[in-house]
């Protein structure tokens, strides 16, 4: 199913990435082709196949309700783009 | 022993070295900086280098050799893929994302290593986010083979693969979602082995696609791998997914025969779609097994060539959430005066992420999307499982299963990079081991016009014992791991 | 034309859990900004979630409460947007197979029915964290201490047609979770949060209309206005011949109306997909048995052991259920003075009126449960009456003693004695010989009137002490001798 550059610019917008005017046919290509690729799969009969997401049958192992962090806010912020006060900063968000 | 002797040999053979006192670890140590010096330049397989504090830890590390408190690995330069999280050493996963990122916590992975007494020497180059197969999307420039230097080492793990075979450090981390250890290690000539998903913790490695991502050693011999192993084995609390399951003695059965060990050669590998000069490289690698008493026995994998389409459609799909994270909001790039909160996340991602990134992102997000989701993610996750069921029924007649672990040799540079596709087909024999979550190994089978070729094991979950023990004896009735590079290249 | 209202509520109940759903940073409310946002809560590079145990215990917890299916086998989902409060980019949550599937919820209404609310699913998640809009000039703080807090969301078929209903069915909800002790409740601190969807509909009609989500209704009160506010505008666009678009909304205290959030304007694909750092939760029988044999007494077990035990009318027993303090205060209160019906009827009317009066709750007050049941005895041997009680009462309140000593020291006694209050009868009669005739001569209704005069006078001479019911008998056999 051949894709337009439309398809690729709402696929974009939902994962926050600006694709430039400049690349955007070059970019639909590749993406065309990469589906192409996996458009392969329409053909394997998977009838009554569960899903894999895990490779493995293993179950969730449960934690004990424990606090076993710290206040590490310093460390963890030495590298934040900005920060006021222990706040995260980006601009204003209008609801 | 001389420079040379010391950069090429095992971590096995420098261990006994180290604790009959011929050599220190600090002189060890030493001359991996001095080969670094010497050849990183050209190579740019290591993209950070922790010289002071590696000698500090180099000194500790001969303090235990002389008390007795030392292990077998205790003084041991090692690399890891800077993928890795190391407290307060760049991790940058060789992205203009993580440029800046210095993490104040360690992977498991690497306080393991390090507790049990390696000197970490510094960090790997890769594919961008562990992208490709080429390490030819990194912001620190491309590695180069060092068995022809305008080649490329594969990827991602490509500077983990160069730098060991570059005789860098004797040991270095790699991780492998698609073949990412397993394809460096064939394109270098070095061993490399990918666990069990599960046997090693991903807690502190950047995530690429969680459900495939597994660390693993990358070394110059399956004794060494065994080592390495055995420090980086063992559930983790904090990782969900790594399996609480014992960890056996990896090193203890390394020498036991193989005899009577049932090898698999699949029929969907050895196709017309082959290089038939690799083709009978494998095969030559294969009698070799055979003479040490092993049987070699025609198998299936129907949906080999379905791997491509599934792991292109899965590994996408969770990595494009994975990076999610990477808005400029608490860590990473932020773009300079971000105009509103869209323009914060549009260009701070946009001018982060690299062309290959950003197209999986877009691939996995479309894969994820209302409308496609059926056709697409959850199609690939019911063929996962055929697949899977594929080597299943395989291994009811046969112990392990045998193939390349790439199409062909090293390529040179630039060959690939503008065909995404036809560096995909570079993982046809490895990526669908991590779809199934097994085991693999990769270890150096010969040479096709001075470049190396990769023999790749695959074994049941969790018995990576047998895959080491089989590759052990390779190693013991072959000499193509010893082999050294020259570090040449027509335009060098 | 009339319109029918359909209302479904969403609730996101904050579980009082110690530490996050997926970290072990403390979950406690108030905190400095970022001081309880681990790594893990920060989505920093290569961390991973790990489940905390009491999360599950409390959801199925709340399951077996309103008797649901159980999801045995219950898998986490990632819900994908981007949001300054959402550090990794995703939610963690669970979409296609939830902890808890559907179950029942009986709501005791005030007009004594049971209103039967289905519960579709009740899912476990994590919370976001929170944004400060006001304090830095063009920018938001992004403060993400609340980010991995264990949340169960719980919703509900659109089975609500009015808000007095939609407000009993939190009301009862909120105290089914003080009773399990899974969540404190608060809407106020945002431990409890509200989403309405509302619709309306064609009286008669079987279809439902669009609707519209209102978010994070956070109080009892607002979600009476923010139902009847939008009520009201949806009913003005249909009427006026235009249609609902499907939105998100927010109710606005201050100006009493419902305005679209900006921030969802652009339709979300929150590509749901499962969690591949987390494994599927499953949950056995024994399991199971061990959560059920170890819940308390629920809300609605005890308030039918109260009408059947006490004989009280489902709606007192309901309200006196609504927390396990207040239930325990009465059932002690009660047993004591061995008059049960009487003291439901004091708690919820002059104790409670104190209460509120002073905003104190029920652990608060300073009158004991067997302080109170020491009045109520004192009202059932009818040494009191009513209104002498309520004196009694005030000096309970002053805490001058039990009540007993009250009434002593206040000489409070009832007059039951009958020689003595027909004595006073006999005194009034002779005192007033006018009214006297006059009632003798006057119609059945005029008599009532002027018994209200004798009654009057024997009540002031005995300092109100007569006790009504004897008092009134004596009269009318006194007044009719001639």
């Amino acid at each position: 199913m051949p894709t337009i550059p439309a398809d690729v610019l709402s696929v974009a917008q939902l994962a926050r990435l600006r694709i430039d005017e400049t690349a955007l046919d070059d970019v639909t290509d590749r993406f065309s082709r990469t589906l192409e690729l996996v458009a392969q799969l329409e053909e394997v009969d998977t009838e009554g196949v569960t899903p894999m997401s895990n490779p493995h049958d293993m179950h969730q192992r449960l934690r004990a309700d424990m606090v076993t962090e710290s206040n590490q806010r310093e460390a963890l912020q030495k590298t934040a783009p900005a920060v006021a006060d222990g706040f995260f900063l980006v601009p204003k968000v209008i609801d | 022993m001389a420079q040379e002797a010391l950069t090429y040999a095992s971590a096995t053979e420098l261990s006994i070295s180290l604790k009959t006192a011929e050599i220190s670890s600090v002189e060890l140590t030493e001359a991996c900086i001095d080969a670094i010096a010497a050849h990183n330049g050209t190579v740019n397989a290591v993209v950070t280098l922790c010289e002071e504090s590696a000698l500090a830890e180099a000194k500790a590390a001969d303090l235990k050799l002389r008390d007795g408190s030392a292990g077998p690995l205790t003084g041991i330069p090692l690399l890891h893929k800077d993928i890795f999280c190391t407290r307060n050493v760049a991790t940058t996963c060789a992205s203009k994302m993580l440029a800046n990122f210095v993490p104040p916590y360690d992977a498991t992975v690497v306080s393991r290593l390090r507790t049990a007494g390696t000197v970490m020497l510094g960090k790997t180059n890769m594919d961008e986010f562990a992208m490709g197969s080429s390490t030819e999307t990194s912001v620190f420039g491309v590695t180069r083979n060092p068995w022809d230097l305008n080649c490329v080492p594969g990827g991602s793990s490509g500077g983990a693969a160069a730098a060991v075979a570059a005789g860098f450090a004797p040991l270095s981390t790699g991780t492998d979602t698609g073949g990412s250890i397993r394809q460096p290690a064939s394109l270098c000539g070095i061993t490399g082995l990918k666990p069990t998903y599960g046997r090693v913790s991903r807690l502190g490695i950047i995530a690429f696609a969680s459900s495939l991502d597994q660390a693993g050693p990358m070394t110059r011999t399956v004794e060494d791998a065994a080592l390495m192993l055995q420090a980086m084995s063992g559930v983790d609390a904090g990782d969900s997914t790594s399996a609480d399951l014992d960890v056996p003695d990896f090193t203890a059965g390394l020498n036991q025969p193989i005899a009577g060990l049932k090898i698999g050669i699949p029929r969907e590998y050895f196709n017309h779609n082959l290089d038939q000069r690799v083709a009978n490289k494998i095969h030559e690698a294969l009698n070799e097994l055979v003479k040490e008493g092993a049987e070699l026995v025609d198998i299936d994998l129907p949906h080999t060539e379905q791997g491509i389409a599934t792991y292109y459609i899965i590994a996408p799909a969770e990595a494009s959430t994975n990076l999610s994270r990477y808005d400029g909001v608490r860590f990473g790039h932020r773009c300079d005066s971000p105009q509103n909160l869209t323009d914060l996340y549009e260009r701070s991602r946009s001018e982060g992420f690299g062309e290959e990134v950003q197209r999986r992102i877009l691939v996995g997000t479309y894969a994820l999307s209302a409308g496609f989701y059926d056709a697409y993610f959850k199609k690939a996750q019911q063929v996962r499982r055929l697949i899977s069921e594929d080597f299943q029924k395989a291994f009811e007649r046969c112990d392990v299963i045998a193939g390349p672990a790439a199409p062909g040799t090293a390529f040179p540079l630039g060959a690939k990079s503008d065909d995404p596709l036809a560096m995909y087909l570079e993982d046809i024999y490895t990526l669908s081991v991590n779809l199934a979550g097994l085991p693999g190994l990769s270890i150096p089978a010969g040479f096709i016009d001075g470049m190396p070729v990769g023999l790749q094991l695959i074994g049941r979950s969790f018995d990576e014992a047998t895959l080491l023990k089989m590759g052990h004896r390779f190693q013991l009735c072959t000499n193509h791991h010893r082999a050294t590079p020259t570090m040449t290249g027509v335009n060098q | 034309m009339s319109w029918e209202v359909v209302m479904g509520l969403e609730v996101h109940l904050q579980l009082a859990t110690k530490s996050k759903i997926f970290s072990g940073a403390a979950n406690q409310f108030g905190a400095e900004p970022n001081v309880q946002a681990c790594a893990v809560d920060l989505g920093m590079p290569g961390m991973l979630p790990v489940l905390n145990s009491e999360a599950v215990r409390y959801a199925v917890m709340f399951g077996l409460a309103i008797d649901a299916r159980l999801g045995k086998r219950s898998v986490f989902d990632r819900k994908n947007y981007f949001y300054p409060d959402l550090p990794k980019g995703y939610q963690v949550s669970q979409f296609f197979e939830p902890i808890v599937c559907e179950g029942q919820f009986d709501i005791p209404m005030e007009d004594g029915s049971l209103f039967p609310v289905r519960i579709t699913r009740a899912h476990l998640e994590e919370d976001a964290g929170k944004s400060v809009h006001d304090a830095y000039t063009g920018q938001t703080g992004v403060d993400l201490n609340r980010a991995g807090t264990p949340l169960l969301e719980i919703v509900t078929e659109p089975d609500f047609r009015t808000a007095a209903q939609a407000v009993a069915y939190l009301k009862a909800l909120h105290s089914l979770a003080i009773y399990l002790g899974i969540s404190d409740g608060n809407m106020a601190e945002g431990s409890m949060r509200c989403d309405i969807n509302v619709s309306l509909r064609p009286t008669g009609s079987e279809d439902f209309g669009t609707r519209t989500e209102i978010k994070n209704v956070n109080s009892f009160k607002f979600v009476e206005k923010a139902i009847a506010i939008e009520t009201e505008r949806q009913q003005d666009v249909l009427e006026s011949g235009g249609t609902i678009t499907q939105e998100t909304r927010l109710y606005d205290a201050d100006k009493n109306e419902t305005r679209a959030m900006r921030s969802k304007e652009v339709a979300n694909d929150y590509r749901y997909f499962p969690e591949p750092d987390l494994l599927p939760i499953i949950i056995d029988d024994e399991y199971i048995d061990a959560i059920k044999s170890a819940l308390p007494e629920l809300p609605r077990i005890k308030r039918s052991r109260f009408m059947s035990e006490y004989e009280l009318s489902q709606y007192d027993a309901a309200l006196l259920v609504d927390t396990p303090t207040l239930a325990n205060y009465f059932e002690t209160a009660a047993i004591k003075s061995a008059a049960p019906k009487l003291t439901a009827n004091w708690i919820l009317g002059d104790l409670a009126a104190a209460l509120n009066r002073e905003n104190l709750d029920i652990d608060e007050s300073p009158v004991s449960a067997e302080a109170l049941a020491g009045l109520i005895t004192r009202i059932a041997d009818s040494t009191l009456s009513s209104k002498l009680a309520k004196q009694v009462f005030e000096g309970l309140w002053q805490q001058e003693g039990t009540a007993d000593a009250i009434i002593e020291a206040r000489g409070l006694k009832q007059v039951t004695d009958t020689g003595a209050l027909e004595a006073m009868v006999d005194q009034v009669i002779a005192d007033h010989p006018e009214q006297v005739t006059q009632y003798r001569a006057a119609d059945e209704n005029k008599q009532k009137k002027l018994t209200g005069f004798f009654v009057g006078q024997v009540m002031k001479a005995s300092k109100g002490q007569a006790n009504p019911q004897l008092l009134n008998t004596l009269l009318i056999s006194k007044l009719r001798e001639s």
